[in-house]
């Protein structure tokens, strides 16, 4: 019986070891974030197959990976937290002799603060974080954050506020008069009691809600524009505010983690979504930009002049690039989100 | 058994209380079904009917990797919480007091009292831990962490069975000089058959409903049908779920059909 | 019967021991020494003693004012709504499995079987599942308001989703079978010549239920309500289905410290918490089942 035992055990290692057989790479993204086309194209052009594991939150990734032994090969964090990945050495340079479609980054996106080069990091895609309003409910101006910290009657209880901190943190920040990643401790004492007292207003502090905001379940909210397009091509009320006090823009960048088990072909999958035409499929699919020259002519009708995309020059020029905060903020900043969120 | 002449049995108001329970534990699985079948992609809207989500279910492949992992990874559990609690009742029915016995009993039940987020917690801290100074990352863990899960749902039935079980037969083998080892064999697990089945059962379906602890566990590519379905419940629902949703309905009802029918024959 | 030495119990029992202890109990020590360490960098932990995660259970120092210290309101608001969300769970699934569990025990025998198995189905069914059917049922798109709406009842959908009340919808009809299933087994022991004899003694229907059923089967009452009180304390998935971050249970304040949190002692001190309150819960259950039953242990 034991030896049976024993046996049954050994063969069970031996099967599940499978997991990381050649011809596989393990993408950690965002939840609802990757195109399934995007991974049945690159199966058959390399063989290689992707697992696709989701996240939902920059702060629940960073700890899953530095915990290690996690079998990820990929991930794809925001720019705030891009640095702290590559500082605390958990994702390696890119095998330029692999990633040979390093140019098409379009060069704007090259020499970013976070990455200066792009050693370690290629975009995935890029976007800002506003206003979503249900204009059936709210006739007013959306283009202000006000809507979500010091909502009006018609939409106390109908809002939905992502749970994503950095994003949240910015926007109240700019709102209260700050600047990204402030010290200055009025501001930031203004943002604690000015998002504590907005939260009795809101109905939800939920991740990925397209279909609720489509379906009516909630009137307004702080979302991605991307995710506001998808849910405004369900339902024509929704419409995309630009904050005018100011909001942030983010990349979200693929890279390679150092203790991947399949880092040549997590390497070749970073060269193929460099391919315009393959980046084309990743923002066709979640609709944000994507920071790839030459995609533009892959993508859909639907995507060109988006209004969650194109907007007012007055209302773009609102947007701030997230810059990395230091630790102490990062500290502060988590302490008030904390508060807010339980 | 008392006979049914007079209503003694009957409480005024509790037969609606029981009719109005089984609507509601049904209702809303009732309508998870019928939308499943669904033309369009309204969860409140009949489009007609149709078979679509089942097909595009099929064609996901990733549901179909999640599935079969889950089935795989309940078989697996189940199967070696079985054994092992097949033995632990044996070592612990029908005899008597012995040293050591509550904290037998605490630590075979403790799975049932701990809630799961901080089983969950404490096996991501370890297990992460295991993962780095092995370099094993593979299936082993969830497999330890759903059969330490199931075992005490294998035990239940398999010790319940055990202590209502005939002793005569035993005896009378013991009296032909069968060794213990044959009058187990001949005697005692053909009698423990259906507490083992159903032992194995209940493990089988535990294992398959195992949402935190998975979560929480699992490494790259190794999400089951749950963890798959809880990433999928924070963003868009389409029909589709409904569609993965009632082929394991109909997996759990084949199951319990199973196991009650098993069951049954004991009583 | 043969009556060998103990050790061979031990030899049978250790397998399944091994498992447990290494994935399920040995675990729980971890975290017990991580509630005493201090917060990580970005989440984890550094390896220094501390006691601040335990403090700040209990206690907040003010962000901006440090030496403002409170009781911690909001931990006990999370701890006060998820006794408090339990306690009505067991409630409600007593005040709707005492009906149901005595309209099974009292059908004919052969169609018990059937009744048990309907009852029991929905339980066997993935609690993901069950949460998500309840989710398309209350959301102000679902299927209730919209049928309600076409009925004209109400003019506007109810706002269901994201609150308490749906926590508690969820976890009752999450767990409505685990109440059911002891009641029952009490019930079909029922002697029911007690209940005859309460009626020859011109009992009411009332008095029978209140003097005769109710301590009979109040053994079942209790394994049920502490089978219904102990996950649903520990409840994690419903809340954060149904209650969408904002209507926020202790299981979901623990996974929190451990994602955007940052603060895994803290996390580990709350778990700890939690675990607590369980044990004091079984205690309570174990103290008053070897009152009633007279030593024997409570299995029903």
């Amino acid at each position: 019986m034991k030896r049976h035992l024993t046996l049954g055990l050994a063969a069970l290692l031996a099967t599940s070891g499978l997991v990381h057989a050649e011809g596989v790479v393990n993408l950690y993204n965002w939840g609802n974030y990757t195109s399934p086309e995007l991974l049945e194209k690159f199966e058959a052009e390399t063989g290689i197959k992707v697992n696709v594991t989701d996240y939902d939150s920059n702060d629940t990734a960073l700890a899953r990976i530095r915990q290690g032994g996690h079998g990820f090969d990929i991930v794809v964090p925001s720019n705030s937290y891009t640095q702290t990945w590559i500082n605390e050495g958990l994702v390696v340079p890119l095998d330029k002799s692999i990633v040979t479609n390093h140019g098409n980054i379009a060069p704007e996106w090259v020499d970013v603060d976070f990455d200066p080069g792009r050693e370690y990091s290629v975009p995935w895609q890029w976007g800002t974080t506003g206003v979503i309003v249900n204009t059936s409910v709210f006739k007013g101006d959306i283009n202000d954050a006000g809507i979500i910290f010091n909502p009006p009657d018609e939409l106390k209880g109908k809002i939905n506020v992502i749970p994503e901190m950095s994003d949240v943190m910015a926007i109240a920040i700019y709102y209260a008069g700050g600047e990204a990643c402030t010290m200055d401790m009025d501001v930031m004492r203004k943002v604690r009691d000015m998002l504590v007292s907005a939260k009795a207003h809101w109905k939800a502090l939920d991740y990925g809600t397209v279909d609720a905001h489509a379906a009516g379940d909630f009137s307004a909210g702080i979302y991605w524009n991307g995710a506001t397009m998808r849910a405004r091509l369900q339902n024509e009320d929704l419409a995309y505010g630009y904050p005018t006090t100011g909001y942030p823009i983010w990349m979200d960048s693929a890279m390679v983690l150092a203790d991947a088990q399949n880092t040549e072909n997590a390497m070749t999958f970073i060269n193929f979504i460099l391919e315009p035409e393959n980046a084309a499929m990743i923002s066709n699919f979640a609709r944000y930009a994507n920071g790839v020259t030459g995609s533009e002519e892959f993508m859909d009708e639907v995507m060109r002049n988006a209004p969650e995309i194109v907007a007012a020059p007055e209302l773009m020029a609102a947007g701030r690039f997230s810059p990395a905060c230091s630790q102490e903020v990062n500290d502060l900043q988590s302490q008030i989100w904390t508060e807010v969120l339980q | 058994m008392a006979s049914r002449e007079f209503n003694v049995r009957a409480l005024p108001g509790f037969g609606a209380v029981a009719i109005f329970t089984l609507v509601m534990l049904y209702l809303p699985i009732i309508i998870l079904v019928i939308f499943s079948f669904n033309e369009s992609q309204s969860q409140s809207a009949w489009g007609g009917f149709s078979l679509k989500w089942y097909v595009a279910a099929f064609n996901n492949s990733q549901v179909i990797d999640v599935s079969v992992r889950s089935l795989w990874l309940a078989l697996v559990a189940a199967g070696i919480a079985t054994v092992l609690a097949t033995l632990a009742a044996l070592a612990t029915t029908r005899v008597g007091r012995f040293p050591g016995q509550t904290m037998i009993y605490a630590l075979i039940n403790q799975p049932l009292m701990v809630p799961e987020i901080v089983t969950g917690i404490a096996l991501l801290i370890f297990v992460a831990f295991l993962k780095v100074q092995t370099g094993y990352a593979g299936m082993g863990y969830m497999v330890a962490a759903h059969t330490a899960f199931c075992i005490p749902f294998a035990y239940l039935p398999i010790r319940a069975r055990l202590e209502t079980m005939d002793l005569t037969l035993e005896r009378a083998a013991a009296d032909l000089y069968a060794t213990p080892v044959q009058a187990f064999t001949y005697v005692t697990l053909p009698l423990l058959v259906p507490g083992i089945v159903a032992g194995f059962m209940l493990g089988f379906v535990v294992s398959l409903d195992t949402v935190v602890i998975t979560e929480f566990v699992k490494s790259a590519g190794q999400d089951t049908l749950p963890t798959y379905m809880l990433g999928q419940l924070r963003r868009s629902v389409t029909p589709e779920m409904n569609a993965i949703a009632t082929l394991f309905l109909a997996l759990s009802l084949v199951v319990v059909s199973l196991f009650f029918l098993i069951t049954r024959k004991r009583g | 019967m043969k009556r060998d030495s103990h050790r061979w119990k031990w030899i049978l029992v250790s397998p399944a021991l091994l498992v447990l202890i290494l994935a399920a109990s040995g675990p729980l020590l971890i975290v017990a020494v991580y509630s005493f360490l201090s917060p990580g960098n970005m989440g984890g932990v550094a390896w220094d003693f501390s006691t601040d995660a335990w403090f700040r259970v209990f206690f907040k120092r003010d962000i901006f004012e440090p030496e403002n210290v409170t009781l911690n309101a909001d931990h006990l608001a999370v701890f006060q709504r998820t006794i408090w969300l339990s306690l009505q769970t067991t409630v409600i699934c007593a005040a709707l499995g005492f009906p149901t569990a005595w309209f099974i025990a009292t059908r004919p025998a052969n169609r018990r079987m059937i009744w048990l198995f309907l009852i029991t189905v929905p339980f066997w069914t993935n609690l993901l599942i069950r949460t998500f059917a309840i989710q398309e049922m209350i959301r102000n798109t679902g299927t209730l308001n919209t049928a309600l709406l076409w009925l004209g009842v109400i003019g506007e959908p109810i706002e269901m989703m994201y609150t308490d009340f749906a926590v508690l919808l969820g976890m009752s009809y999450v767990f409505l079978p685990l109440m059911v299933l002891p009641l029952y087994a009490a019930m079909d022991k029922l002697d029911f010549r007690l209940v005859e004899a309460g009626y020859d003694l011109y009992a009411s229907r009332f008095q029978v239920l209140r003097h005769v059923i109710l301590p009979l089967v109040k053994p079942g009452f209790i394994a049920g309500s502490i089978l219904v009180f102990i996950p649903s304390i520990g409840a994690y998935v419903t809340p954060r289905v149904l209650g969408g971050g904002r209507s926020m249970m202790m299981g979901n304040l623990i996974g929190l410290q451990f994602g955007q949190g940052r603060n895994w002692p803290l996390g580990s001190a709350l778990a700890m918490v939690l675990l607590v309150i369980v044990v004091v819960a079984l205690v309570f259950y174990l103290r008053i089942t070897t009152r009633e039953t007279g030593g024997r242990d409570g299995q029903s």
